[in-house]
């Protein structure tokens, strides 16, 4: 594989949440291209009925088995605590919350 | 050439003497930018409370050992930027376990170091407060992405110091800087409290001067959490009992076709001496073949930065963290994320977002998790017939800084030989084991059976016997 365009650069900036600059869409464009250049030679590797590997928790490979403990209530942070690094919040009398841009016009 | 204080002779010392020693020291070595933040008055504060209290701390293995905590690890009330703009003011409401452990110890933590941004990184220079520099040679890189934690205790501002490892990002600056790191197995060390990038990758351990006190350390943070569901049940070991010198009969495998190419001649022949010194105690070196490992860069910048591209998202300007204002709460996201990123952390999750999308999953995430398998398998057959494999921790010596900057992919390539123990979920160690003519640390990385950091650790206590490359001090350290 080649750079890739500047479309498909775009396309997934989308989906990473990235605005990116026109100089940054130029330099992935390459940079990427020529990351995955490299990774075709996984393609050399014969991985026919190869089990995926997600988690070395296990032998197998598998993520490691649910994790489970007594379903009760344990202190847990304070919500003043908690929104202490808040770009912006409000204060309430349940504790307060986080504020964003209005979403639901 | 004076040896470096370890954790046994400290442990004798008044611990607010040891913390002004320590604080002293990173001031007058402030020009190496290993730290992103100090925290001396709360850490003279604890360094009395222990001095006042000795009785209370009899037992404690850390009692007044200064720690410096690689800056993605959490620290309540101590500002935590994993050395991003996004970050730079994020002060946690909690403890990571470790740092939790290491106060029950008797540590003290005196400061946040520099690193990689989000540990993104082998060199340092993602920071976004500008690189840790190499105490050998400064304008060289530390390595990466613990740097910071790495130049601490190289420079001898404190004795231990504590990083994350998520491709080789303690060994490789441990072998760079010319002191001790050691990445624990998948799940020994919990990361509850760790800034996540590969969350089937990363893994927190320490750095220090000798062996010993790397496992002294070690048990002081292992264990099974609660918090951390990755944890590892396995029991923990008692470590320094297992530091005998005896290695007779230890098997050593190398991956010598492996090692045929690529690597730094000096680098090389520091190997071929380091297998001489244990085959001198007793251990037998046997050629071992790792098929798959060469494949290992591949399939772990397919796996890591699909994980951190996942684990990133989270930083979005909503909860803490930069915001970039916006009256659209789409566009907040995508502007506050634009500015709080530096450009290695924006390709990777780049990267990752891309070989996650529809159509390329199969083709590059799945390909990869199952290479994965291929690699952890040739490990698997390889220790039924060793016990420990030897390798060097980095094919190249530190090299300049803003040499590489411009080509990702050829940094990349530089992590071959601590990638796959991540991608096999092994623990390793790197030990420093000679110098380049230029006066550059070179490392011995050794890698283990899954939790049998007991062996490991005896092998390399057992190799450091015979060698004084621990005790040589670098020039900005006189």
């Amino acid at each position: 594989m080649s750079a890739l365009t500047k479309a498909q650069v775009e396309a997934v900036a989308a989906l990473a949440n990235l605005e990116l600059e026109p100089a940054e869409i130029e330099l992935f464009a390459r940079q990427l291209g020529d990351v995955l250049t490299h990774v075709e030679e996984l393609k050399q590797v014969d991985t026919t009925g190869i089990a995926p590997t997600t988690s070395t928790s296990s032998p197998g490979g598998a993520a490691t088995q649910g994790v489970e403990r007594e379903d009760e209530v344990r202190p847990s942070l304070a919500i003043a605590d908690v929104l202490a690094n808040a770009p912006e919040r409000e204060k309430a009398r349940d504790g307060g919350f986080f504020k964003v841009p209005r979403i639901i016009g | 050439m004076s040896a470096p204080a370890t954790i046994s002779d400290l442990r004798k010392m008044s611990a607010v003497e040891t913390c002004h020693a320590a604080l002293d020291r990173i001031l007058a070595t402030a020009s190496l930018n290993a730290f992103n933040t100090i925290d001396g008055d709360r850490a003279l504060e604890r360094a009395a409370d222990i001095d006042r209290n000795r009785a209370r701390y009899a037992s404690a293995p850390l009692a007044g050992v200064p720690v410096a905590v690689k800056d993605n690890i959490c620290t309540r009330g101590l500002k935590t930027t994993a050395s991003s703009r996004i970050l730079e003011h994020f002060i946690p409401p909690y403890d990571a376990t470790v740092i939790e452990r290491l106060h029950a110890a008797g540590a003290v933590v005196i400061g946040k170091t520099n690193c990689d941004e989000f540990a993104m990184g082998s060199s340092n220079e993602n920071s976004a407060f500008g690189p840790a520099k190499n105490p050998w040679a400064v304008d060289r890189i530390p390595g990466g992405s613990s740097g910071g934690s790495a130049v601490a205790v190289a420079a001898r501002m404190t004795p231990l110091a504590f990083g994350s490892d998520t491709g080789g990002s303690i060994r490789q600056p441990a072998a760079m800087c010319g002191v001790v790191g050691l990445k624990p197995t998948y799940g020994r060390v919990s990361r509850y409290g760790l800034l996540a990038f590969g969350s089937s990758l990363d893994q927190i351990g320490p750095f220090a001067h000798t062996v010993r006190d790397a496992a002294i350390t070690l048990g002081v943070i292992a264990g099974a959490d609660p918090a951390d569901a990755t944890s590892a049940p396995q029991k923990v070991d008692d470590y320094e009992a297992a530091l005998t010198g005896d290695v007779k009969g230890l098997r050593v495998g190398v991956p010598s076709r492996m090692l045929a190419e690529g690597v730094d001649p000096e680098i090389s022949r520091a190997l071929l001496t380091a297998l001489d010194t244990l085959r001198a105690r007793g251990a037998t070196v046997v050629d071992i073949d790792l098929p798959h490992a060469k494949y290992a860069i591949s399939v772990y910048y397919l796996v890591a930065t699909a994980e951190a591209s996942s684990n990133l998202a989270r930083y979005d300007g909503a909860r803490y963290g930069l915001r970039s204002a916006d009256a659209d709460l789409g566009a907040m996201y995508m502007k506050s994320r634009e500015a709080g990123f530096g450009a290695e952390v924006k390709r990777r999750i780049m990267l990752g977002t891309y070989v996650l999308s529809a159509g390329y999953y199969d083709a590059y995430y799945l390909k990869a998790q199952q290479v994965r398998t291929l690699i952890r398998r040739d490990y698997d057959q390889a220790f039924e017939a060793v016990d420990v494999v030897a390798m060097p921790t980095s094919p190249i010596p530190p090299f300049k800084i803003g040499e590489k900057v411009a080509d990702p992919l050829q940094m990349y390539l530089a992590d071959i030989f601590t990638v796959s123990a991540n991608l096999a979920g092994l623990p390793a160690i790197s030990v420093p084991c000679g110098f380049s003519s230029g006066c550059l640390p070179i490392g011995l990385q050794l890698t283990g059976r899954p939790f049998d950091e007991r062996t490991l650790l005896q092998a390399a206590d057992a190799y450091e016997r015979d060698t004084e490359w621990w005790k040589q001090q670098p020039p900005i350290a006189g």
